[in-house]
């Protein structure tokens, strides 16, 4: 039998199911792991102490034959999720201890689904950032290889998940942020519909971008936590959406209309978008994503090619949009109620500028003047109102894909994990690094990153399947039917030295 | 248009950071980079186009803000305020305290 | 707004005044605009202020449906335009009674497009134009006085929700201003969207003013923020009229500028102007879809709407053929327009009971300083009273000791108030007979007087008659009875 640290989500709830290991024991397991690989530097806020307490209560409960799909599996948060019961930093200096009166909403149906938590995992700075190298506190290393940065900007989850800390891990994408990591560490992970997952209690970085999804081994793991974070929430967020739960573990075993057991995706139309395979993908994630399509392709379904002509723009969109809306987001920032605030000032105005500027990092810092600037009187309409446009534009793309194919397939990003400080003193090429993910969440569609296979330096590389809006159950079924007949999303890294601990 | 160090100081000051001296010019030069970047959406015609400031307006259906009745339903008590202020860096007699404000 | 301003041309020392008005009214929910915690006045602070208030990271705005009513409600009843779609909008700028460092406000597109409010000034009918109303929620409040050196935030107040209201710079005067302010005021809470209370904040003006040379094109203008008082208002616009022109006068130039006004010292003074106040980098809230109000929701509130002040008034000249005065008079509130419509109901004399309410009533609720609602003779007592005077049991004199014991309370039965005080008038003609002979029998001097010509003389017999009677003769009869007596 396979160990605990290797299970997952689904297999987990299983072994706790049918009583052949107590929650004690997995979070005990996952707990010394944690410790072993705390060089790994995934977690901000650990908190084995909690999760013992959890799984005992989780042990009585199993004990007394209750059922919940999540009964006393260990995962962890991505650290923009607020949380009673442990601090919220949000990877920046500006929240270093925040104390949140509320659970996110997402963290609190996992919790009523009977998860248990490990701690906060480490992310970019107001998740802002590809490489998790924006982090106010440790920085994560890549488990394949710790001297690679894990991706961004849910670096933390993906790296824990990938190390085998934690049996799955919830992540936020704004632009890439779930499935970008994903794809750096090996795992599956899925960003839903804009506003499927509430977000409440979720640290705004983009409003109208912001999106939580799980992270894990695989599509049923995701399919397992994603039926627990999804449902509307309308008490607490006006853009949740008001649409009936889905039970998508239901869903991977939904049989295609028409499908066979050895040709399980026939008749799925796969569109490949020609803007995906231009020069700016590196060969060797061609070549793995070009295999990986071979496979679905073996397995029943057809490749389309579609057009999405506006990709290479869902750059400069993106990045005028998110930090104008970031540059107001995080105005509440100012050391009065909450936060970082400056020793010494002189007055009010004062404490307001120092306070912020030493509490909020480099980058995000940048993107806040970035998003004050194309706000500002006289370059609104140029930028902010002209950008809005194109992004229309950008989702009228998709829906005209869509009218050729079922669900889109790509890379998720041009290049494997890059090495840690690379481009950490070029801003603008960490951008350029986003371009195959940011027009998925510009149009507010569902995406996912789903293992399929290794590229230059043994790096794992993602494939991503984009479907129409509420289609997650599609994607789900496709990615587990790949998962099926392929096993990269159970290859895990060779972890020999806990001396990553380093 | 290339931003200039004034534009540096306005900005700052609209979003109460410090300019940075060390770290201006590289700020600056990132900054520029990035809208060298943006200038290719001049080229786009958007005529007519609807910006599109809520994802949800591209779902088939249009947006429409939720309406909820008019009902309290918060705790008015000194408990829940200790639990708000619990990360205030400066609290006296429930109020927040910052340096004083001149109107 | 094509419609062009009212002519009207009021010179102050040759110059013209041109004012407009900006009025933040607190609309009268339970519950806040964006949050769910009560918007009750004078909690302990930070109280009533939830995670949402308080701007707590993770938190996010709902809206309260019965805000957006209360804004249709506005939209109705001055004629404006309700839009079926408004957008909400985020007002970036940094003040420690902010706690979001944006207020959600309305920008491009209000809930409600144009309008106008109509009242009388010095009884001629006078409409100032609306621009907009547009919902935004209330920031917090600064406490200077508790802590030296510091300010103290308290906000219960983020995020109750506002109606602000804008007009044209159509008035002229200060005193259209304020009449203008009134109208309003009692617009707003006749159809119950806010309570009113101006001590509490709940109707805040803010008066912008400007003047220029007549035909000459608008000058810079000053804004005096947060006029609480009708009386202040009028003081702080005179000032700054007077100011203004001085200024001018002086070669000065006038700065735009945003003044506060002083009761004591009955001036006002330059506020220390908020920086990038030129800058507040409006944009649609990704937190909140488009408003969208349906024409069948605009009909339901239509519908429920009760009858505006004008229109009542307009009814009550038609109907009753009250003067425009009274019948303005009598619409200043629900509850006096109530008050009149109960009693006339009740005794069938709209004038007299008109009289009574704008003479005996007012004067009685001024000295004990009385709200109507409050008043010790209510409608249907006061119509018992006025239907007394009209079938002629007593006279108006005796009416008023009536009045008066009904209003002390020593019983609220008028016909045995009647009775104890023997108030009665007499209009048994034999009995008045009967006393009428005597007294022409009694003074025969006078009758003589009276057969020459001499009125007085009458008057002398009549004053006896009234004596003999106690004062219950019913004074007409008595004319008619003595000169019949006499000239028979």
């Amino acid at each position: 039998m396979s160990a605990i640290h290797e299970w997952g989500v689904a297999e987990t709830a299983r072994q706790l199911a049918s009583k052949q290991v107590s929650s004690t024991e997995v979070t005990q397991a996952l707990i010394q792991r944690c410790e072993a690989y705390q060089g790994m530097g995934a977690f901000v806020h650990f908190a084995p102490e909690l999760a013992l307490q959890s799984a005992k209560e989780a042990d009585v409960r199993l004990g007394a034959g209750e059922r919940a799909a999540l009964l006393g599996v260990p995962l962890a948060h991505k650290d923009v999720f607020v949380t009673k019961t442990m601090p919220t930093t949000a990877g920046s200096r500006m929240l270093a201890g925040y104390k949140s009166p509320f659970n996110a909403t997402v963290v609190q149906r996992l919790m009523d689904a009977g998860a248990i938590s490990l701690g906060k995992l480490n992310c970019d700075e107001f998740a802002m950032g590809s490489g998790n190298e924006n982090s106010a506190y440790s920085l994560v290393k890549n488990p394949w290889d710790t001297s690679r940065v894990p991706g961004g900007s849910s670096g933390g989850s993906a790296a824990a998940v990938a190390a085998g800390l934690v049996a799955g891990a919830t992540g936020t994408d704004t632009g890439g942020s779930i499935r970008q990591p994903a794809s750096f560490c090996g795992i599956t992970g899925i960003k839903p519909t804009y506003g499927l997952c509430s977000r409440f209690g979720m640290v705004a970085f983009a409003s109208s971008l912001d999106q939580a999804g799980p992270m894990a081994k695989s599509a049923e793991d995701c399919a397992v936590m994603l039926s627990h974070m999804t449902g509307p929430d309308l008490d607490h967020d006006s853009t949740s959406l008001d649409v009936a739960k889905v039970d998508y573990v239901a869903a991977l075993h939904q049989p295609r209309l028409g499908a066979t057991a050895d040709k399980p995706l026939l008749g799925l139309r796969v569109g490949l978008p020609s803007e995906f395979f231009g020069a700016g993908l590196s060969v060797d994630v061609n070549a793995a994503v070009q295999v990986a399509l071979k496979q679905l392709t073996d397995m029943g379904a057809t490749l389309v090619d579609i057009s999405l002509p506006r990709t290479e723009l869902s750059i400069p969109v993106y990045y005028i949009i998110a930090p104008a809306e970031a540059s107001s987001n995080l105005s509440r920032f100012d050391g009065v109620r909450y936060g970082h605030r400056a020793k010494d000032y002189d007055d009010l105005g004062d404490m307001y500028q120092r306070s912020r500027s030493e509490g909020f990092g480099p980058e995000v810092q940048r993107r806040i003047l970035i998003g004050a600037y194309v706000l500002s009187h006289g370059y609104y309409d140029a930028y902010y109102v002209k950008a809005q446009k194109i992004r229309r534009l950008i989702a009228q793309d998709f829906q005209a894909a869509f009218q050729q194919c079922d669900v889109i397939a790509g890379p998720v990003a041009p290049t494997v994990a890059w090495g840690i400080g690379e481009k950490s003193n070029d801003p603008v090429a960490n951008y350029l690094a986003d371009i195959f993910t940011l027009s998925t969440s510009l149009a507010g569609l569902p995406g996912m990153s789903v293992p399929a296979g290794f590229g230059a330096g043994a790096m794992p590389v993602g494939l991503q399947l984009v479907g129409n809006y509420l289609n997650e159950s599609a994607l789900l079924h496709t990615a587990h039917s790949f998962q099926q007949a392929t096993d990269w999303h159970r290859r895990s890294p060779s972890l020999l030295t806990p001396g990553a601990a380093a | 248009m290339a931003l200039t160090s004034d534009d540096m100081a306005r900005l700052s000051r609209l979003a109460r950071l410090e300019v940075n001296p060390q770290t201006q010019q590289q700020t600056l030069d990132t900054l520029n980079g990035f809208f060298k970047l943006v200038e290719q959406m001049n080229a786009v015609d958007t005529d007519g186009v609807e910006p599109l400031a809520h994802p949800t307006d591209a779902m088939g259906t249009v947006a429409e803000l939720r309406l909820r009745d008019d009902v309290v339903s918060e705790p008015a008590t000194e408990q829940a305020r200790t639990a708000n202020q619990a990360s205030a860096p400066a609290v006296e007699r429930g109020l927040f305290l910052v340096p004083k404000v001149i109107e | 707004m094509s419609a062009v301003a009212p002519q009207k041309s009021l010179l102050v020392n040759g110059y013209e005044v041109v004012i407009g008005f900006e009025t933040h009214t607190q609309l009268s929910t339970h519950s806040k605009i964006f949050s769910r915690s009560s918007v009750a006045f004078g909690a302990e602070p930070n109280t009533q202020a939830s995670v949402v208030d308080m701007a707590l990271p993770g938190t996010l705005p709902v809206m309260n449906k019965g805000a957006v009513e209360r804004a249709i409600k506005l939209g109705l009843a001055v004629g404006g335009y309700v839009s079926d779609k408004s957008v909400f909008a985020r007002k970036n700028y940094f003040y420690p009674d902010l706690p979001k460092g944006y207020q959600i406000s309305q920008f491009e597109i209000p809930v409600v497009q144009g309008g106008a409010v109509s009242f009388l000034l010095d009884g001629e009918p006078t409409s100032v134009r609306l621009v907009r109303a547009h919902l935004e929620e209330d920031a917090g409040k600064s406490l200077h006085d508790d802590f030296v050196g510091q300010s103290g935030i308290d906000l219960n107040r983020a995020g109750t929700p506002l109606l602000e209201i804008v007009t044209e710079p159509d008035m002229r005067s200060s005193a259209e201003a304020v009449a203008y302010a009134k109208e309003l005021h009692k617009l707003v809470t006749w159809i119950g969207i806010c309570d009113g209370n101006m001590q509490e904040g709940s109707f805040r003006c803010d008066a912008n003013v400007s003047v220029r040379k007549p035909g000459a094109e608008l000058g810079t203008r000053r804004e005096i923020k947060n006029l609480n008082s009708f009386r202040f208002m009028q003081q702080a616009i005179d000032f700054e009229i007077l100011w203004q022109i001085e200024q001018i006068e002086d070669g000065y130039a006038i700065q735009q500028a945003t003044v506060l006004f002083d009761p004591d010292t009955g001036e006002t003074r330059a506020m220390r102007t908020k920086e990038d106040a030129a800058d507040y980098r409006y944009f649609p809230d990704p937190d909140l879809p488009p408003l969208v109000i349906s024409r069948e929701w605009v009909a339901r509130v239509q519908a429920a709407m009760p009858e505006l002040p004008r229109v009542m008034a307009k009814r009550l000249i038609e109907t009753h053929g009250l003067s425009v005065y009274d019948a303005d008079m009598l619409t200043a509130s629900q509850h006096t327009a109530a008050y009149f419509e109960a009693a006339t109901s009740g005794c069938g004399q709209p004038k007299l009971v008109a009289n009574w309410m704008m003479g005996e009533l007012s004067k009685r609720l001024n000295g004990d300083g009385l709200e109507i609602a409050h008043a010790p003779v209510q409608a249907l007592l006061l119509a018992a009273l006025v239907a007394r005077i009209q079938d002629q049991t007593i006279s108006n004199n005796a009416a008023r000791q009536v009045f008066d014991a009904l209003w002390n309370g020593e019983s609220a039965d008028v016909d045995a108030l009647i009775e104890s005080k023997g108030l009665k008038q007499m209009n048994d003609t034999t009995a008045l007979e009967a006393i009428i002979a005597d007294v022409v029998a009694a003074n025969p001097d006078n009758v003589v007087q009276f057969k020459a010509g001499k009125d007085k003389a009458f008057n002398a017999l009549v004053g006896q008659v009234m004596k003999a009677s106690k004062g219950k003769a019913n004074p007409q009869q008595v004319n008619d009875l003595l000169r019949a007596a006499l000239e028979a």
